[in-house]
């Protein structure tokens, strides 16, 4: 299976067109900026803090693989100006709660550390194509590393909730920098963790892991963020193996919604180089189509 | 207030009537937005500038903020005329809302055939990007200069009866002495301005933030800048004026409106807040109506200005 995401585009627009077209009936709007209420903001290890916010019913509804734009608070002697984009950690629809887990490295983040349980936070998603799990898979791989566990997150419940088992190969500098873990856990997940001081993160050392999951009968499909060395290991085991894939892909963004065509890449559409907006075609893309 | 209570707040840009004064600025605005707002309630549509040739765009980055503004160096990546033609346009066919194509060439005879082949139905008007490089001089963009400006003006004038807009630049010393040239040269308005040429380096690298090196800011930073060009062409020229920079909140048009601006055009504040253009419109009724105003052409150059208050811009900048 590979993904369409031109065709997924296009449907979307086919669809805002017959709305626009059917003029009875009233226009509403599918993605609002709103302020979110903050209920927690705290530290979760060294580096990632966890920030959770009551919202609006459609931004609860988040898919695992989109983002929020967040209009971050102004730290004390700085201005951010754009809003900063954020990968769902997490999204509850019962509770009506979006989570976020960040590292504060700039302006922006260092706005939302200042955020105390109470305080508002505009909040505008959810964005983009998500992750997309073909109910017919049994096993899936994720594989992440650094702020990529935080976007990988999510399809441990959805995974669960489609009747898919994951193994997870997570990568970090060290173990106590590792995220993530307790959740796939929780969702009945396995977690493999490679760490750089444990010397187990090398490319080397992931592929074996892989090609063991693979002889097992335990890959579907891969999934995985955070790190071009680890993506170009699995572009290669998934020609080999003929197996689909996809991948969350960053790029610095403005608008987050399609229009300023900032965050675009290259992609390697069968033999071709095409331009695509990582906020609006993606920010997950088929594997075998992403170049690093 | 009309009969309705309502107010009016349509207004007329050069042959056309528009249902109120507030559209998109040119390259900050495409089909995605229709999640955000309601396409029939825009002034107008304002596509990204479309090129003959298909063009990549800049090296990235392509965008780097500072306090109160971005810059950016996009680099108008355009997919050419048939694929507007045959994708874009049919988009926006669906909606009750003139389209207005943004064109740009590398030369006078460029723009005239640009304009010549999009003359067609379901285009509402043209407005000329002349703010990009004038190949036949030395890269210079065009609207830097009355002569250049007055001549692929006259040529896009032969090449379209459609409405014609002339976008100038804010980075050129005599922008009312341009704005004159385009009127002369037979365009029906002009929008004033585009972003100004500015520039951001790293200091952890040394590098210039953006891959082009330099880019053109936008945002809040330059709204008083672009107000008195705006302030200034409305008194250089009988045709409307539409003003474009830092327009964020009604306010901000109100205050366009008046220093001459016949309608607005709103690009950075989508980026922040996706639906600040239906905003404002709703911000300028209210307005209108704590004000009393009935129609809201009516604030079309309302600044107030006694005669003894006349500004000495001799003192205030030797240049001009």
């Amino acid at each position: 299976m590979s993904i369409q995401h031109d065709q997924s585009q296009a449907a979307r627009s086919g669809a805002a067109i017959a709305g626009a077209v059917c003029s009875s009936a009233p226009w509403k709007a599918s993605v609002v900026a709103e302020l979110a209420e903050v209920v927690r903001n705290e530290a979760v290890n060294a580096e990632y803090r966890h920030l959770v916010v009551n919202c609006s019913e459609a931004a609860a509804a988040a898919q695992p693989g989109q983002f929020f734009q967040l209009l971050c608070p102004q730290p004390a002697g700085e201005q951010p100006f754009l809003r900063r984009p954020m990968s769902l950690y997490g999204a509850d629809p019962e509770k009506r709660q979006v989570e976020f887990l960040y590292k504060v490295t700039g302006a922006g983040t260092r706005g939302l550390d200042t955020l105390q349980p109470g305080d508002r936070l505009d909040i505008m998603g959810p964005l983009g194509v998500g992750f997309t799990l073909d109910p017919d898979w049994r096993h899936i791989v994720a594989v992440g590393r650094g702020a990529g566990l935080a976007t990988l997150a999510p399809l441990a419940r959805a995974a669960k909730a489609n009747g898919t088992q994951v193994t997870a190969i997570f990568s970090a500098r060290r173990p106590e920098l590792l995220v993530s873990v307790e959740l796939f856990h929780r969702h009945g997940a396995d977690v493999i963790a490679v760490t750089d001081a444990e010397q187990t993160s090398g490319p080397a050392n992931v592929e074996r892991i892989l090609r063991r999951q693979i002889a097992e009968g335990r890959c579907d499909a891969f999934f995985t963020c955070g790190s071009s060395r680890l993506m170009r290991v699995q572009q290669r085991l998934a020609r080999e193996f003929g197996l689909p894939g996809q991948v969350a892909m960053e790029q610095q963004m403005a608008c987050g919604i399609g229009l300023c065509y900032c965050c675009v890449r290259d992609f390697n559409v069968n033999g071709e180089i095409v331009n695509r907006r990582v906020c609006w075609d993606g920010p997950v893309f088929d594997l075998m189509e992403a170049l690093p | 207030m009309n009969a309705t209570g309502k107010v009016d707040l349509s207004v007329r840009i050069g042959g056309l009537t528009l249902r109120n004064p507030v559209m998109p600025a040119s390259g900050t605005f495409a089909e995605g937005l229709e999640k955000v707002m309601d396409f029939n309630r825009l002034g107008a549509f304002v596509t990204k500038t479309i090129t003959r040739e298909l063009r990549a765009g800049n090296p990235l980055p392509r965008v780097v903020e500072r306090p109160g503004g971005l810059i950016n160096a996009i680099g108008i990546p355009s997919k050419g005329v048939p694929y507007f033609i045959e994708h874009t346009m049919p988009h926006y066919a669906a909606y009750d809302t003139p389209l207005v194509v943004s064109i740009s060439a590398p030369t006078a005879e460029g723009f005239a055939s640009l304009a010549a082949e999009l003359s067609i139905p379901g285009i509402a008007a043209i407005e000329a990007n002349i703010s990009c490089p004038n190949i036949e001089e030395d890269g210079k963009a065009f609207a830097m200069r009355p002569e250049s400006t007055e001549k692929v003006t006259r040529e896009l004038r032969k090449a379209t009866k459609l409405p014609l807009w002339v976008k100038l630049t804010p980075n050129t010393g005599d922008v009312p002495e341009v704005a004159r040239a385009a009127e002369a040269a037979g365009a029906d308005a002009v929008v004033v301005a585009n972003t100004i040429l500015s520039m951001a380096i790293d200091l952890k690298s040394f590098k210039p933030c953006l891959g082009n090196i330099m880019g053109g800011l936008s945002g809040p930073a330059i709204k008083p800048i672009v107000l008195r060009q705006v302030f200034q062409c409305a008194k250089a020229v009988k045709i409307p004026v539409i003003g474009c920079g830092g327009i964020s909140t009604a306010d901000d048009a109100v205050e366009y409106m008046l220093a001459g601006a016949s309608a607005v055009q709103v690009g950075t504040a989508t980026f922040l807040q996706p639906a600040a253009m239906t905003t404002i419109i709703d911000g300028l009724e209210a307005f209108c109506l704590r004000r009393e105003i009935p129609r809201v052409a009516e604030l079309i150059r309302g600044v107030v200005i006694e005669e003894a208050d006349e500004p000495d811009l001799a003192w205030l900048d030797p240049v001009s």
